[in-house]
């Protein structure tokens, strides 16, 4: 489903990905862990396509389509999400407002019919009541105000809403408590299916307790120096990053999503 | 990825829906101004003769002023001479009579979405319908008159109401006021009156529409609201003239007086024709609104929304008077391609204890240029005023330009002034965020301004809110890469 | 001819006359741009309430005092270490332990002065002397302007200015102690305007810390009319200080220009107490990329007097930052005035500019006018400016007197906050200790006219209510 090769990217005059390449096939889920400053949210805004990370060789592959040659929302079209790691805040625009305009916005490039207000409403309550998430927040401007656990609600929320079919998850489960991290966890198990996949980006193995994932990566300075079945995941976790290359600890830019 | 500086770059023109003529057959005074003219306006509305005296007072006094140069919008000469101060639909049968409105001004009012039917009306909003120079229709003034509220167009308040009109004329905005009103006192030929008498709360809401529809003209009109005690009332403008290659002038006053415990709320959609993609054509809109908060605990509150005219230059200000009065000011500006707009508010506070509030949201897109300017000022007498300003800018493209200019006097100590600005552009975290999600970059963009005008929309009554959300939107449009 | 033939007093009402000829000793450039300067003042005349920079400031009772004065003509060289009256070295004081340069009426006094060390090739003189010496590291100052001036007081500077100092740092050159300049004023001639003309010109990678302190002698009127340009070329560093302690008889306009280079770094830090009308203009151009920007002002306006700051930063370049922050503290029937304005050019894309005005309304009769201005070109940019004018939180000051805190202290506790957060942007050490003295001692007769009852007016509702039927019976300025 997707196909990562040799990809170098880079931000001003820093390369942060350095020769990363990784392949995901349909019905898998995929942990990619790393210490600090190794490139894992960089990998993640690379592949929605966010503006200021430049590619400057290797290709990804989405179900043999040049994934980079794609706007950010005719990315989320062909089904690929992505959970912030910090979602930005939208002042003045009703969350509702928000996630119905991006719902029927997907549906009618894939060819749906658009879901009317009075749907709508139904449909948002169910995955609300799955996400555990105040209904306050509904109507609320989109995360403004939000807490840290309430944003990461609303993102799991939009996941269940969209129905992607690559999600990609960027250390969703950082500063949860278990609850949220149990949400978290059972949303993505939601969506496992022979069809789709997911990549879970994630500096600890605690989700990875919930949520048994196929493959692990251990991605340093910038490429993917270890993979390994689930058992990867608990030597890290008793062993830490050291002995990795982490040359890439180096200071990264301020990090993205954090409104002004 | 996807975009880049270049794009901003690329700006279409945006559609304006509202640019038709209409064919209608005007009568027209000779162009140019000058005493024979403002006799002549005044003889065909069979004016009284202090209210030409006023007029002719108002005109020498504007022979001896210069046109203003401190805004901060740039244009060419006007040639006062080369302008028709009087046009009228000549179809206009009488007053008040609904059935009798010309099939043709109601056509052009269907076409603009305004229906001079009352049994069409869907909600019970009143409307006075000003062409031109003349108002051609007014609404529900039956069922307004059961409640004592009188509405009507200025004209017919000048004949009906005379002691009314000389009370309340030139009272909050004298004719010596600056060099526009001074014009509209000598020239001003419609507009709509209100007056809401004591402890009556309005049971509709009332509106002018303003249409230009004759070339060559301008358009002067007077507006004079008067709230007595206790009385209430939501007043609504809206405005639109066809797409022409010339400017045209609209040089309107609007009096506010609210006496006590009175409340006036004033509405204004402005969607003149705002001029083509390369800045030809538009309306030059220079205008002068003010309040009067004449008794304890009156409150007057502005809200605008301005997306049209070449050149915006107006400043909807409170004078309160009334101890505990409250001022409100809620705008939000767009200046797209060329547009330019130098807008804001005073806030004069003399009672004790007065509050104001405003809010600025502009918009700059293409090579718009806006300015907030307002004054907020404490005189002495104006123990434990409270004022809160909040400006915010939202910038879209690299050659528009956004400009704050606030002015705070305050002379005395218990008075209390906050004013908060920012300027920036659209925020590329909240466009990817919500591409992301699958939202094209343009319906984002309009997403994310409209927004950042929520606080001035929900001031605005509902069916209004929805219009002016979409008018952002499409005035919006090829803005956005 | 001497320039007092041909340099009258001026009130406007009798015409203005200037210098058309200059001085004898000047190179013919500076004669040039001195005719242009005064030619240029006498087309345009002195800022008026017309002027929109000069809406909140008078500047015509200093205009009755002449411009200049026949000793102007030359350098004096003999101030003689005293004045009948007073000793200038009592004047002066310890001084900030490093490099003291003394100015008097415009002029540099030798006799007074301590010259300390200074790096090798780095140049600290007269500006009459440098005229002489090394003219051409001084012309491309006398034409900032050639475009036109912002007004008639810095027109004047370029006419009429033969003294001051100069401060010109080579390449890399670093000054450790601050250079001090006492500017003095002194009685015992008739009063007259001066011109000190202050130039720093810091070489790339220089830094240096220069203290400008304005005093005067009680006594009768005078008008400093004083210019400092500062150029800091890329990567310099140059931290500037303004103490202005003139006395109450004094008027006092000052301008500071501050261009910058790139990724150079400027300050400017202003402690006004003094003058019976004091302005202050900060000019800053950024014109090199990542340069950067600190303007602080601490202005203590009592009765009598009137301060006005009017404040330019002008981003011209890519990722440039400014930060301001002035605070206003006005008793009496003093008045305060704030005039900030920003300006993001066309293609300084990534400024981040922030601008903070606060004032303090002590009395009944003090005034505030405050204009904070943003004016932006450029899109990919962050700016924001705040302004708030109040009195004292009467919570904050209830708090503070039911812990059993005297209502005198509590305010002086409450005003000593306010002002700290500009006082903490000083350098720590003399020049801090010396500012936190002179506002201690500015701050003293505020507090004990806060017991004498002339409070604000929340304190108490009979109090307001005299208050107000006060300032109604003097009509107010209602329109």
């Amino acid at each position: 489903m997707l196909l990562i090769d040799d990809l170098h990217a880079s931000i001003g005059d820093t390369e942060i990905l350095s020769g990363l390449s990784l392949e995901v096939a349909a019905g898998e889920v995929h942990a990619v862990m790393g210490p600090n400053g190794s490139g894992k949210s960089t990998l993640a805004h690379v592949l929605a396509g966010r503006d200021p990370y430049q590619v400057t060789a290797g290709r990804v592959l989405y179900d043999g389509a040049d994934l980079l040659a794609m706007t950010p929302e005719e990315r989320a079209a062909a089904g690929v999400f992505l959970g912030f790691q910090h979602p930005v805040e939208i002042p003045g625009v009703a969350n509702m407002y928000f996630l119905r305009t991006a719902l029927n916005a997907l549906r009618r490039a894939r060819g749906l019919d658009e879901v009317g207000p009075v749907e709508f409403l139904a449909i948002a309550e169910e995955k609300r009541r799955l996400v555990e998430m105040d209904r306050m927040l509904m109507d609320r401007p989109v995360n403004d105000g939000f807490s840290g656990g309430e944003k990461k609600r609303n993102e799991i929320l939009q996941m269940l809403l969209f129905e992607p079919r690559l999600a990609i998850l960027d250390e969703t489960d950082s500063g949860l408590d278990i609850d949220a991290l149990r949400v978290v966890a059972a949303g993505v198990s939601s969506l496992r299916s022979p069809d789709t996949a997911a990549i879970l980006i994630t500096h600890h193995q605690r989700l990875l307790d919930h949520l048994v994932p196929d493959r692990v990566h251990v991605l340093a300075g910038g490429r993917i120096v270890r993979s390994g079945g689930p058992e990867l995941a608990a030597e890290l976790e008793a062993h830490g990053y050291a002995g990795f290359d982490t040359r890439c600890s180096r200071e990264l830019p301020a990090p993205i999503g954090s409104g002004r | 990825m996807s975009t880049t500086r270049s794009d901003w770059a690329e700006l279409a023109g945006r559609e304006y829906a509202y640019g038709f003529v209409t064919d209608i057959d005007s009568d027209l005074a000779p162009k140019g101004l000058s005493e024979e003219v403002i006799r002549l306006i005044s003889a065909k509305k069979d004016e009284p003769d202090w209210l030409l005296d006023w007029r002719l007072r108002a005109y020498r006094h504007w022979l001896t002023l210069s046109e203003p140069t401190w805004q901060n919008v740039a244009y060419g000469p006007i040639d006062y001479d080369d302008i028709i101060y009087y046009a009228a639909p000549k179809a206009r049968v009488t007053p008040g009579s609904l059935e009798e409105v010309d099939p043709e001004l109601r056509a052009m009012f269907d076409k603009l979405g305004i229906s001079l039917s009352e049994q069409e009306r869907l909600s019970g909003v009143a409307v006075d319908a000003v062409v031109d120079s003349v108002s051609v229709a007014t609404t529900f003034q039956a069922k307004l008159a059961e409640a004592g509220v009188i509405f009507s167009s200025f004209s017919d308040a000048v004949r009906d109401h005379p002691d009314l009109i000389r009370a309340h004329l030139g009272s909050v905005v004298p004719y010596k006021d600056n060099f526009f009103a001074t014009l509209n006192s000598a020239v001003f030929t419609d507009g709509s009156f209100c007056y809401v008498p004591k402890g009556v709360r309005c049971p509709m809401e009332l509106s002018t529409y303003f249409r230009i529809n004759a070339a060559g003209t301008g358009q002067f009109e007077r507006t004079l609201i008067v709230a007595e005690d206790g009385a209430e009332v939501s007043y609504l403008e809206g405005c639109t003239a066809p797409m022409r290659d010339d400017n045209q002038l609209h040089a309107a006053v609007v009096e506010l007086v609210a006496m006590e415990d009175a409340r006036i709320k004033y509405s204004t959609v402005q969607n003149w024709y705002p001029g083509d993609a390369e800045g030809k054509g538009g309306i030059y809109n220079f205008v002068t609104k003010r309040g009067r908060c004449a008794g304890a605990r009156s409150k007057i509150s502005w809200t605008q929304v301005e997306t049209g005219s070449a050149i915006t230059w107006k400043y909807p200000g409170v004078v309160l008077q009334g101890d505990g009065s409250v001022g409100e000011f809620y705008s939000v500006a767009l200046s797209a391609n060329h547009q330019q707009a130098d807008t804001g508010t005073k806030m004069i506070h003399i009672g004790k204890n007065t509050t104001s509030t405003i809010v600025s949201k502009a918009i700059s897109a293409g090579h718009g240029q806006n300015t907030y300017r307002g004054l907020v000022k404490m005189l002495r007498s104006a123990q434990g005023a409270r004022n809160h300003t909040r400006c915010d800018s939202l910038l879209i493209g690299p050659d528009c330009g956004a400009h704050t200019f606030p002015y705070i006097e305050v002379k005395h100590p218990s008075a209390r002034v906050e004013h908060e600005a920012t300027t920036s552009k659209v925020s590329d975290d909240q466009l990817f965020y919500a591409r992301q999600r699958g939202i094209g970059e343009e319906e984002a963009t309009s997403m994310i301004v409209n927004g950042f005008c929520r606080e001035v929309f929900r001031e605005l009554p509902m069916e209004f809110a929805v219009e002016a959300q979409r008018l952002l939107s499409v005035s919006l449009e090829g803005a956005v890469g | 001819m001497t320039l007092a033939a041909r340099t009258v007093s001026a009130h406007p009402s009798e015409g203005l006359q200037l210098p058309l000829a200059g001085w004898p000793s000047d190179p013919d450039w500076l004669a040039v741009a001195r005719r242009g300067a005064a030619a240029w003042v006498t087309a345009n005349g002195f800022p008026s309430a017309k002027h929109e920079d000069w809406r909140y400031t008078r500047i015509d009772p200093a205009l009755a005092i002449p411009f200049a004065t026949d000793t102007d003509t030359g350098r004096r060289t003999a101030t003689g270490g005293s004045w009948p009256d007073v000793s200038l070295r009592d004047l002066l004081g310890p001084g900030l332990g490093g490099i003291r340069l003394v100015v008097v009426d415009g002029h540099f006094a030798p006799e007074l002065s301590d010259h300390g060390y200074l790096p090798s090739g780095a140049r600290l003189d007269s500006l009459h002397d440098a005229l002489a010496v090394a003219p051409h590291r001084l012309e491309p100052l006398w034409s900032w302007h050639s475009n036109g001036y912002p007004h008639a007081l810095r027109a004047l500077s370029d006419a009429l200015a033969t003294d001051g100092i100069l401060i010109d740092l080579p390449t890399e050159a670093v000054v450790d102690d601050p250079i001090e300049i006492v500017l003095l004023t002194v009685p015992g001639r008739a009063p007259h305007w001066s011109h000190p003309r202050i130039v720093v010109l810091a070489g790339a990678g220089s830094k240096a810390t220069v203290v400008e302190t304005h005093l005067g002698v009680p006594g009768q009127p005078s008008v400093t009319n004083a210019l400092t340009q500062v150029v800091v070329d890329d990567g310099a560093q140059v931290a500037h200080y303004v103490i202005q302690d003139e006395n109450l008889d004094s008027f006092h306009f000052s301008s500071l220009d501050a261009h910058l280079g790139h990724s150079s770094r400027f300050s400017s830090r202003l402690l006004a107490v003094g003058g019976r009308i004091g302005r202050h203009e900060v000019h800053t151009v950024l014109h090199g990329e990542n340069a950067e920007v600190e303007l602080h002002g601490l202005f203590l306006t009592g009765s009598g007097q009137h301060h006005d700051n009017a404040i330019l930063v002008d981003h011209a370049a890519l990722g440039c930052r400014s930060h301001q922050i002035y605070k206003g503290v006005i008793d009496g029937d003093g008045h305060g005035v704030f005039n900030g304005h920003i300006v993001v050019r066309p293609g300084a894309v990534g400024t981040d500019a922030h601008q903070t005005n606060k004032n303090l309304l002590l009395s009944d009769r003090a005034e505030v006018d405050t204009r904070p201005r943003l004016e932006i070109f450029a899109d990919d940019v962050a700016c924001t400016h705040g302004a708030a004018v109040g009195q004292l939180d009467p919570d904050a000051l209830f708090y503070l007197r039911s812990r059993g805190v005297p209502h005198q202290e509590a305010r002086a506790l409450l005003v000593s906050g306010f002002v700290q957060e500009v006082l903490d942007c000083f350098a720590d050490g003399p020049i801090r200790q010396y500012a936190e003295r002179l506002v201690a001692a500015h701050l003293e007769p505020i507090m004990s006219a806060g017991r004498r009852g002339t409070d604000s007016a929340s304190d108490s509702d009979s109090d307001s209510a005299r208050d107000v039927s006060a300032s109604r019976s003097r009509g107010g300025t209602a329109k």
